[in-house]
């Protein structure tokens, strides 16, 4: 592969978390525990659609065959997908959509962080103007959980459980496929092993403080980050590239 | 019906040498959610680089029904005020 | 997004006098008149003060209520430019809701309450957000003619006598000045694209043309205490003043699209130099005032469905509030 190639590929990777995300924090629109967290929801997906249309149409600029943003997001098949899964999981109660929210900002942030560094200026721009919306997401979603681990009896017991259901999809997160080692090797990208160290030590410093327990290690899910998703995402994307898919080609 | 979370009030200060002023209000649990929830709510377009939130129970008042003793007062306080003061037009710098 | 003259006459009236004296009413109107603007402290009469609650109230439920005919397409938003500008005018709207609870609770209601009485069917709110958003051209057709009757209403508004009021609208106001551009500007670019997308847009305007006149309220014949808020200015135009004048400006953006208004009897008279137009169905309106129209039940169980599925964290955040409260005096 190019080092063009390679860098769409990790661009588009990058947009699609942000997409999948937006798009499932979207799905909670009218539907939050109060006024004011409506409002939230909604600013943070929207950083979030703003991430996945400025990585998408960088990957497009380094791919260099004229594909746009939209091209990316609703033209591409299930399998080209490459976000992880715990992206895509649907949101559940508060208590899920919470705990997804942490666990996978707390990983987004140092990754981001040391796409600041790296060498390739397009993608460490966007990671710069990424990481201020994600310190503060992480801020606001670590603060709930604080406020449901140690608030009532039927919080904590329910976010203990979204977070033992969702731990078994944070595994994929650390592990390195060619795309990352390439990454890495080439671009001085991120080291996935030292952003686990880091994110063990946030994650249970917030579990902790919000009483609950971290979830004994166990058999971690993968696959998307091989474009292989769980029965979730097919909706999810078929709902998305709904009008895309009916009347190809049109303008909107 | 349980409890509903308390009012604040939410002041914004625009851009530095502004003083901050009056946005609106936000249901908050706590300081810190007023806080964020103000920021979402009150400063999705710019408006702001500083935010005070403040117990909208804690915020002492003057009332209307004194607003005559406590205002009036001033009224006929002319002379505070650099217009009252007749200075020939030759005289410059005052 | 907007507030409707819903009260008819012969319904319970929260304009009927209180037990002011002569003496307090007269000085009242005299403030009014001088257009003093009346804040949240100051005295006011009784019925001054329910006719504001409810209105405000009213206003703030059709804001929330109308976040779920465009919530409805946001997942299918086309383009992802589209589907940021369509949740950045949803969030508004949760916002103007935000503001609009905030000043009605100025004049001592809670949330609370207000929610509870719009989850109990008391409270009203708009006609116009039963209807179902069928295709994306309704969400054009809803920015460009439900927000562009919200605005002839709410620019009034902007100078109602209650201040609190008034305050929320001017920002309300500001903040939506988006909203009916980015609805015709999808209208425009339908009508400019495929058949399929020009007959979509059609169809839209077709469906939500006649809804969109109704949301100025009935007939100023028919409805009730118009009187008592123009002299509280509270209102500065009538229902029918404000819907010519939308059906005015409207018509030459439709002629514009190339679409053709849903009405055979609609035409300029060049002496009023106005559009006349055929009679609105009433009965369709107080059906769907009523709790009769093609979405009402599904808006309001989801809106209580929230409600409910949060009780437990706004619980959760009381309760943990109270604790660290105890835990710092405590301390």
């Amino acid at each position: 592969m190019s080092d063009n190639l390679l860098m769409a590929a990790y661009a588009s990777r990058l947009g699609d978390n942000a997409l999948v995300l937006g798009q499932r924090m979207i799905e909670l629109v009218a539907a939050s525990p109060e006024l004011e967290e409506e409002l939230a929801n909604a600013n943070f997906s929207l950083d979030y659609i703003g991430q996945a249309r400025m990585f998408y149409t960088y990957a497009g600029k380094c791919e260099g065959v004229g594909r746009d943003e939209d091209d990316f997001a609703f033209l591409r098949p299930e399998h080209e997908y490459r976000n992880l899964l715990l992206v895509e999981q649907p949101n559940g109660h508060f208590g899920d959509s919470t705990v997804r929210q942490v666990l996978f900002e707390s990983w987004y942030l140092h990754l981001l962080e040391a796409l600041t560094r790296c060498s390739d200026e397009g993608i460490s721009e966007i990671a710069a103007r990424a990481i201020k919306e994600v310190r503060y997401h992480l801020r606001h979603s670590s603060q709930w959980l604080l406020r449901l681990g140690d608030g009532t009896e039927e919080s904590h017991r329910r976010v203990q459980q979204s977070l033992d259901n969702l731990w078994k999809f944070t595994g994929e997160m650390f592990s390195p496929d060619d795309l990352d080692d390439e990454m890495r090797a080439i671009f001085n990208g991120p080291h996935l092993e030292i952003i686990e160290a880091q994110w063990r030590e946030d994650v249970r410093a917030i579990v902790e403080q919000a009483t609950l327990k971290m979830p004994d290690n166990q058999w971690m899910a993968s696959g998307g980050k091989q474009g292989r998703h769980t029965e979730h995402f097919g909706y999810l994307l078929a709902e998305m590239q709904h009008l895309q898919q009916t009347y190809p080609g049109a303008t909107w | 019906m349980k409890q509903e979370w308390p009012l604040y009030e939410v002041f914004i200060r625009s851009r530095s040498g502004l003083s901050h002023r009056h946005a609106g209000s936000v249901h908050a649990a706590d300081d810190e959610m007023a806080l964020t929830n103000a920021r979402d709510t009150y400063t999705r377009r710019k408006e702001g680089v500083s935010i005070w939130v403040v117990r909208s129970d804690k915020i002492v008042a003057s009332d209307p029904e004194e607003s005559s003793a406590f205002f009036e007062p001033a009224e006929d306080k002319i002379y505070r005020h650099p217009t009252f003061y007749e200075i020939p037009d030759e005289v410059e710098n005052l | 997004m907007y507030t409707q003259g819903l009260d008819q006459a012969g319904k319970s009236d929260p304009a009927k006098p209180g037990p002011e004296t002569r003496e307090q009413l007269d000085a009242f109107q005299t403030r009014i008149d001088a257009e003093e603007k009346i804040e949240a402290k100051d005295w006011m009469p009784e019925a001054y003060r329910r006719t504001l609650v409810r209105q405000i109230s009213q206003h703030a439920h059709s804001e929330i209520i109308g976040m779920q005919p465009e919530g409805n397409w946001l997942t299918r938003a086309p383009s992802l430019k589209r589907k940021a500008i369509l949740l950045a005018k949803v969030q508004d709207e949760a916002g103007h809701g935000l503001y609009l609870y905030s000043a009605a609770e100025t004049l001592g209601v809670s949330r609370d309450q207000m929610v509870a009485d719009l989850l109990s069917g008391k409270a009203k709110y708009s006609s116009i957000f039963n209807y179902p958003t069928l295709s994306w051209a309704d969400i054009g057709a809803i920015g460009w003619l439900v927000d562009g009757a919200a605005i002839m209403n709410q620019i009034p508004l902007c100078r109602c006598s209650y201040g609190p009021y008034s305050r929320a609208m001017i920002r309300v106001c500001k903040e939506e000045s988006f909203h009916q551009r980015q609805g015709y500007e999808i209208m425009l670019t339908l009508c400019g694209g495929t058949a399929e997308q020009k007959a979509m847009a059609q169809d839209a305007l077709n469906r939500f043309w006649w809804p969109s006149l109704m949301m100025f309220g009935p007939n100023d014949a028919n409805s009730t205490h118009s009187a008592q808020s123009m002299a509280w200015k509270i209102k500065r135009f009538s229902n029918d003043e404000l819907r010519q004048k939308f059906i005015d400006v409207t018509v030459p953006q439709a002629e514009f699209l190339g679409l053709t208004v849903p009405d055979d009897e609609l035409r300029y008279n060049e002496e009023t130099e106005h559009y006349e137009h055929s009679d609105i169905d009433w009965q369709e309106f107080f059906d769907v005032i009523a709790g009769n129209g093609p979405c009402n039940k599904q808006r309001m169980e989801k809106r209580r469905k929230a409600q409910d599925d949060g009780a437990w964290v706004r619980e959760a955040a009381r309760v943990y509030a109270e604790k660290k409260a105890a835990a710092s005096a405590a301390a």
